[in-house]
């Protein structure tokens, strides 16, 4: 198992190397000039050519991805071309709100999605089952913003259950970090769950027409025990993995949800980064996603030997 | 075997319907079926696919599917206790306590992720208070007593760690720990080998004798009821057609449909052998084999030898049989020949012509030469292609016009007698019997001089069967073709092979002419296997045990 992990994460390293590679000539091969952006639109050509030699841009492109590689190997991501601040500084303080809502979204989802894609299975072909999946249409087809508006609209416009938007760190307490998180999370998870329901109720009608699933009947077993112990457990690995792919989805709508409530998280710190053309600060956070990508496709794949002993690592 | 002295009755089954649907005029799968099961008895319940065996038991264990099929009339009474009306909380009740059930796939039965030993456990913890301890005790106990090694172990083991007959041992222990009055058994050796076959007969009849359970045996093969019945019924179209002790049906069957049923059954006795001819070898395999790397990145390569050293002659219309059990590398051999797979070593020449080391490209003109039939003519036939186009399609590929291929298509589905608008139909629309012709008709279309049929009989039913058995010998005799045939059945093997090789483990242990192998074999595995093979002791088609037919 050790072994294993060890040679997974070993594997995983040419991956964030063509990663890297990727992204800093994506990046340095596109239109527009970082120095002229920095510099202003009345800039004369000296600032110009002062700028690009303090920040190295004039190095030969391997120069500058060596340069910036070893950096990066040193946990330096470089300066942020607009604030001038480092970008280690800056990502810091805004992971907190963006975990908070990743995490809460994906542990509601699976709360939420399992229970309804089983019981769609189990009620297959009743007004249950198309419920279920009416709402999972529903999940896919309205946009995360609108979501996120009409929540605002009802549940703290109108009801003032919860604020509009904001966001408190978990470290001025419990109930304020919470309340701010509720309604990021819901939105946020919307599609998430339709992807998990659809994905379940899949997975497990396939399952239930299993020979095993009969020798339990057969045993004079429950319901919820043929449900849970035989059949769930076997539906549960394209289930995880559709759980790791819609990281990506998560992702995304991270950054839409962060701009909807106002959440100082790193999704619109990427965004602010992508219109100001702040190269380091884009590549360090396409670094970071991919990074957690890459962690997240592996923490699947453990999961796989886990739930699955004939999956041999 | 246990005669049934006591009247008790365990399973009395009196007029049972079951219907496709709840509608009154659905149609009906079980058809006004009576019949009883003692105690300490086994009746076998025979019949061909589709007869309504299985749906007869799972309606006693009341696992049909619900809504789907319904049962609308009769009664099903278990020591007295009407089935048909009992709740679903009482049906679970009963369910391992009174009646148990043991499947056909021991592959498929057992939940993969969950240790076995857990899974007998499940049962204890349902039904009994037993503490942990007692309930470990019990299940040791209890896999001691189906036979099985190092039972603790085992118990810790998951369901792919075990070989077929381990897991059908814990199908058993699992049916059996709460000993049932009942035990349904639906086709539980059918999946596997012969050898592995005789003992789980022999296990369950023990365990009957020892606990006097009332066993109602699903089956279609007649050697198994003849090893295991004390009383047979036969099942027809949901219908029964006859029952009665064993000796009486396999004597003297009062139906027609039961007598063509064991005159369907091939003989173990080979078929009286064929003049040696001298013509031309097409087919030869020298010193093949198939060895199997497992790479990967970091870890050690490990190495499979599939088959070994194989080495076979076939002669123009001849038949050269390959028999052995699962596993033995009889279809690695076959698929090695038709050049399905690379061999790693050896060679074959195909009508003088060394082919193994012959590239994809200059392969392809020797191609046509050889066909292969496969075992399932459900999975063989792409479903969304007709059948002309899937005859047609390798003499299309071959150059010929395409006009002509499909009349050719015409011509072979009449030589394996199939209606010529058979040709605009797609396969769901057959039979697995007809399907199988179909299979035969499209190697056929390339005119090949070697025909491999890689168990291409074992997925039907005896009569059909016996119909593919006499297409094919018709066949090799009109157009002088040679076979080579892959079975793990001694019967088929006996019936159609000039020749036969029996491999073991990728290597061939014996070699020679059916009608020796087969009556005096020199190699002890081979003794072994023809020991194995159920209901030897019966000449089905003559009506009379083998003993008689000698005198």
């Amino acid at each position: 198992m050790l072994g294993y992990l060890l040679r997974r994460i070993l594997a995983a390293i040419p991956v964030m190397g063509v990663v890297a590679l990727f992204v800093f000539l994506l990046l340095r091969l596109t239109p527009g000039d970082p120095a002229a952006i920095l510099a202003g639109d009345n800039a004369t050509p000296e600032q110009l050519e002062r700028i690009r030699t303090s920040l190295g841009l004039n190095e030969p492109i391997y120069i500058q991805f060596y340069t910036w590689i070893v950096k990066l190997l040193h946990g330096d991501l470089g300066v942020s071309l607009i604030s001038n601040k480092p970008i280690l500084e800056m990502i810091g303080p805004r992971l907190e709100p963006s975990i908070s809502v990743a995490l809460a979204t994906i542990i509601l989802s699976i709360v939420v999605a399992v229970p309804l894609g089983v019981i769609a299975a189990w009620k297959h072909g009743t007004w249950i089952d198309r419920f279920v999946m009416g709402l999972s249409v529903l999940g896919f087809s309205v946009p995360v913003f609108v979501i996120g508006y009409v929540l605002i609209q009802i549940f703290a416009i109108n009801l003032h259950w919860v604020p509009v938007q904001g966001f408190r760190s978990i470290s001025a307490g419990f109930g304020p970090f919470f309340e701010r998180l509720i309604l990021p999370t819901c939105t946020l998870s919307f599609i998430y769950v339709a992807l998990i329901a659809r994905m379940t109720r899949a997975s497990m009608l396939d399952v239930l027409g299993e020979d095993y699933v009969r020798t339990a009947r057969a045993k004079g077993i429950g319901e919820t025990g043929v449900l849970l112990r035989h059949a769930l457990r076997n539906a549960a690995v394209p289930v995880i993995t559709v759980i790791g792919s819609g990281f990506a989805l998560l992702i995304s709508g991270v950054v839409v949800t962060e701009s909807v409530f106002n959440l100082p998280g790193i999704g619109r710190l990427t965004v602010d980064a992508v219109l100001a053309r702040d190269y380091p600060v884009i590549q360090a956070m396409i670094l970071l996603t991919s990074g957690i990508y890459v962690a997240v496709n592996l923490l699947i794949d453990l999961a796989y030997t886990l739930l699955d002993p004939r999956i041999r690592y | 075997m246990t005669a049934a002295n006591s009247t008790n009755v365990v399973l009395d089954i009196n007029n049972l319907v079951v219907g496709l649907g709840r509608k009154a005029d659905a149609h009906r799968i079980i058809d006004d079926l009576s019949l009883q099961v003692r105690e300490g008895e086994t009746l076998c319940l025979v019949g061909e696919s589709g007869s309504g065996k299985s749906v007869t038991s799972l309606t006693v264990m009341g696992l049909l599917q619900k809504g789907t099929l319904v049962p609308s009339g009769g009664s099903v009474k278990l020591v007295g206790e009407e089935l048909l009306t009992a709740s679903d909380r009482r049906l679970r009740q009963l369910r391992a306590t009174r009646m148990a059930m043991i499947f056909q796939e021991p592959m498929t039965a057992l939940n993969p992720v969950v240790h076995v030993g857990r899974q007998i456990d499940e049962v204890l913890r349902a039904h009994t208070d037993l503490d942990a301890r007692a309930r470990q005790q019990k299940i040791l106990a209890m896999m001691e007593h189906v036979r099985l090694p190092d039972v603790e172990r085992i118990f810790a083991s998951y369901p792919h760690r075990l070989s077929g007959g381990q897991r059908q041992r814990i199908m058993i222990a699992m049916a059996l720990v709460l000993e049932p009055k009942l035990l349904i058994a639906d086709e539980p050796t059918t999946a596997l080998d012969v050898t592995t076959q005789k003992q789980i007969l022999t296990l369950i009849r023990d365990l009957q004798r020892d606990h006097g359970t009332a066993v109602l045996f699903i089956t279609h093969d007649m050697g198994v009821v003849a090893e295991i019945a004390d009383r047979v019924a036969v099942m027809r179209h949901g219908r029964l057609v006859e029952s009665g002790p064993l000796d009486d049906v396999l004597r003297h069957p009062k139906m027609e449909y039961t007598r063509n049923l064991l005159s369907s059954v091939p003989s173990l006795v080979p078929r009286t052998p064929r003049p040696e001819t001298s013509e031309p070898v097409v087919l030869e395999a020298n010193e093949l084999g198939k060895v199997y790397r497992e790479r990967s990145m970091f870890g050690k390569a490990r190495e499979v030898a599939a088959a070994k050293d194989v080495t076979l002659t076939l002669r123009k219309g001849r038949t050269l049989g390959i028999v052995g059990e699962s596993g033995s590398g009889k279809s690695t051999v076959a698929r090695c020949i038709v050049r399905l797979i690379d061999p790693t070593s050896g060679g074959v020449r195909l009508a003088g012509r060394e082919i193994s080391d012959l590239s994809r490209r200059l392969l392809q003109p020797h191609r046509k030469k050889i066909q292969i039939i496969f075992q399932d003519p459900y999975r063989s036939l792409n479903p969304r292609v007709t059948v002309g186009e899937s005859i047609a399609e390798g003499p299309i590929n071959y150059g010929m016009p395409r006009k002509d291929a499909l009349a050719r298509a015409r011509e072979l589905l009449e030589l394996v007698h199939l209606p010529p608008d058979a040709i605009s139909r797609y396969p769901h629309q057959f039979s697995g019997g007809q399907r199988q012709r179909i299979a035969i008709a499209r190697a056929l279309a390339l005119d090949p001089d070697v025909l491999v049929a890689d168990e291409a009989v074992s997925a039907l039913d005896v009569s059909v069967q016996a119909q593919v058995l006499d297409l094919l010998d018709e066949i090799q005799k009109r157009l002088g073709i040679a076979l080579l045939f892959i079975t793990h059945d001694l019967r088929v093997a006996a019936q159609i092979c000039d020749d036969v090789a029996v491999m073991q483990h990728g290597r061939i242990v014996e070699q020679g002419p059916a009608a020796e192998v087969l009556t005096n074999p020199q190699q002890a595995y081979t003794r072994a296997l023809l020991d194995a093979a159920p209901g030897r002791g019966w000449d089905f088609a003559n009506f009379r045990p083998v003993s008689e037919a000698a005198e």
